[in-house]
């Protein structure tokens, strides 16, 4: 596959490379302290995974990086995480534009109440693009980006929620590409999914990485040894290990990583 | 014995539906079989001529007119007042916030004042202002009679909105105002009820349109002329000693049934449509 951007992209893309830092995140929900200081560097191009325990604060620290944890009632946070120089705590009204360059795949596959064609055109329309035939192109570009071009393009205008599982996961994950991205944030993506549609989307995943600089929190061990470049084992809010897939798994420095890799707990 | 349970407790369930459905016969028997015979073209095609009302020639399209007037009316600015609310009510509002606490409460109460209520307000208000009995009066009124149906039938289904669909838009970058398009497409159905909810109670309401619509022989062509109602043209015609006059209401009781179960029908065929994207 080539690049999976158009060449006609609406929306700018820096070509330089452009790291997610995050530094000294702290997120409280009520009393409790879900994240503790929270530092890592999330590095371009790559698929980090985000490993450790239900509960570690995993889910947390992604929704954090789109801001999506302020719909979450008595959420405060504090910290900053930073995409190039600016900063996604402190952004204020600017979020919206900020979340368009980090796109979200959820766990349970969330297509929106539209079409098939809708769904991948709602991102683009929301930041502006009203020409039908410009949208057509994105549509179908998107769409054969995540393999799915072939399945429906007789059946664009039929609900999204028609389609089955594996095919909504790689719809969502078609509209989140829509809005040209950099970052993609994936929370258990693959877990709601049979192992052959868990396949493809894994699949694909590894190939936009080329692109993409890929999040990815996951329950299954064995998914981030196949597809990792990156690792972070979080456990109790706190980050324990990160580094690079070799390293924290052949050669773990923790005692609690060591525990979590050999199915101590889990 | 749960054997013996299960069919007493069958039993009791059908003889429930056969008395709802067995209502709704009787009624409906009740107006087509006395007013059927009055019922003609010239009654719904006509404006009342002289001597209408002692049994002589004309019809009741003033009523039909009118009520329609002011449900239509009624039915748009409703909606345009309601949503809004709605939206703000479930996207902007926190889940505990006091003050969606105090307008669903407010709400709830404006739900439960009765409409003679709201006809004495009005007939207040336009007594205060120097205002006859004049169909926007009457579309005033009535709006207020159903706003509170309306938020309170769309908010019911607001609620059950999946929190996740906003969390998906807001993650494309959407604003919350941008969210609306995606929030009244999974409500479709449940705006669609409120509707036919609101459309059921302006259309058969006597008392709120008593004194502020008023009562008019002929088709009110501006907002401050009086209009006719359905309801005020069976209440009057019913309040007649003359049989022929008292059948005559019954045909336009006859009519706005029949006005009512075409804009259900409709409402429900249409809204299907709006709603094949709704997710489950």
């Amino acid at each position: 596959m080539t690049r999976t951007f158009r060449p006609d992209n609406k929306f700018p893309r820096s070509a330089d490379t452009t790291q997610m830092k995050i530094e000294g995140l702290d997120v409280h929900i009520g009393a409790s302290a879900i994240l503790k200081n929270v530092n890592l560097v999330i590095p371009d191009k790559q698929i980090t995974c985000v490993i450790g325990p239900s509960g570690c604060g995993k889910s947390t620290l992604l929704r954090s990086m789109n801001r999506l944890i302020d719909s979450t009632e008595g959420a405060r946070i504090e910290g900053r995480i930073l995409i190039g120089d600016e900063d996604i705590v402190h952004s204020g009204e600017h979020i919206t534009e900020l979340r368009r360059r980090i796109g979200l795949v959820s766990q349970k596959p969330s297509p929106l109440p539209m079409s098939i064609f809708e769904n991948v055109a709602y991102g683009c329309q929301i930041h502006g693009i009203r020409n039908r035939r410009k949208l057509r192109l994105v549509v179908r570009h998107y769409l054969e980006a995540v393999g799915l071009w072939d399945e429906v393009a007789e059946r664009l205008h039929t609900p999204a929620s028609r389609l089955s599982i594996g095919q909504q996961q790689r719809l969502c994950l078609a509209r989140s590409l829509a809005v040209e991205p950099q970052f993609i944030l994936a929370d258990e993506a693959t877990s709601a999914l049979d192992p052959i549609a868990s396949r493809n989307v894994e699949e694909l995943f590894v190939r936009l990485k080329n692109d993409y600089s890929i999040i990815m929190v996951t329950h299954t061990l064995r998914q981030a040894r196949r597809i990792a470049d990156h690792v972070v084992f979080m456990y109790l809010g706190e980050v324990v290990e990160a580094g690079p897939a070799v390293q924290v798994f052949d050669d773990p420095q923790h005692e609690l990583t060591k525990k979590y890799l050999s199915g101590a707990f889990s | 014995m749960k054997f013996l349970e299960e069919k007493i407790v069958k039993a009791l369930m059908y003889l429930s539906t056969a008395l709802v459905a067995a209502w709704v016969v009787s009624i409906l028997w009740t107006i087509l079989s006395k007013g059927w015979g009055s019922m003609s073209w010239e009654m719904v095609s006509q404006l009342p001529g002289g001597g209408f009302y002692i049994g002589k020639e004309g019809g009741f399209l003033n009523a039909i007119v009118g009520s329609l007037y002011i449900v239509g009316a009624s039915a748009v600015l409703g909606l345009l007042v309601s949503v809004p609310v709605v939206f703000y009510l479930n996207v902007y509002l926190r889940r505990s916030s006091k003050l969606g606490y105090a307008a669903r409460l407010a709400c709830d109460v404006l739900f439960g004042i009765p409409s003679i209520v709201y006809g004495a307000f009005g007939f207040a208000l336009m007594v205060a202002l120097g205002m006859r009995a004049s169909l926007g009066g009457g579309i005033v009124v009535v709006t207020l009679l159903i706003i509170p149906i309306f938020i309170r039938s769309m908010d019911e289904a607001a609620r059950g909105f999946p929190r996740e669909i906003l969390d998906t838009a807001y993650s494309l970058g959407a604003t919350r105002l941008q969210t609306i398009g995606v929030v009244l497409r999974q409500i479709a159905p449940g705006i669609a009820t409120a509707t036919l909810l609101s459309i059921g109670r302006a259309i058969g309401d006597a008392a709120g349109v008593m004194f502020t619509a008023g009562y008019t022989d002929s088709i009110p062509t501006s907002l401050s002329q009086p209009a006719a109602t359905l309801p005020l043209a069976v209440f009057f015609q019913l309040s007649s000693p003359i049989a022929e006059v008292q059948n005559r209401a019954y045909a336009a009781a006859a009519v706005l049934t029949l006005i009512v179960l075409v804009l259900s029908v409709g409402g429900r065929l249409i809204m299907n449509r709006f709603s094949k994207n709704k997710l489950q």
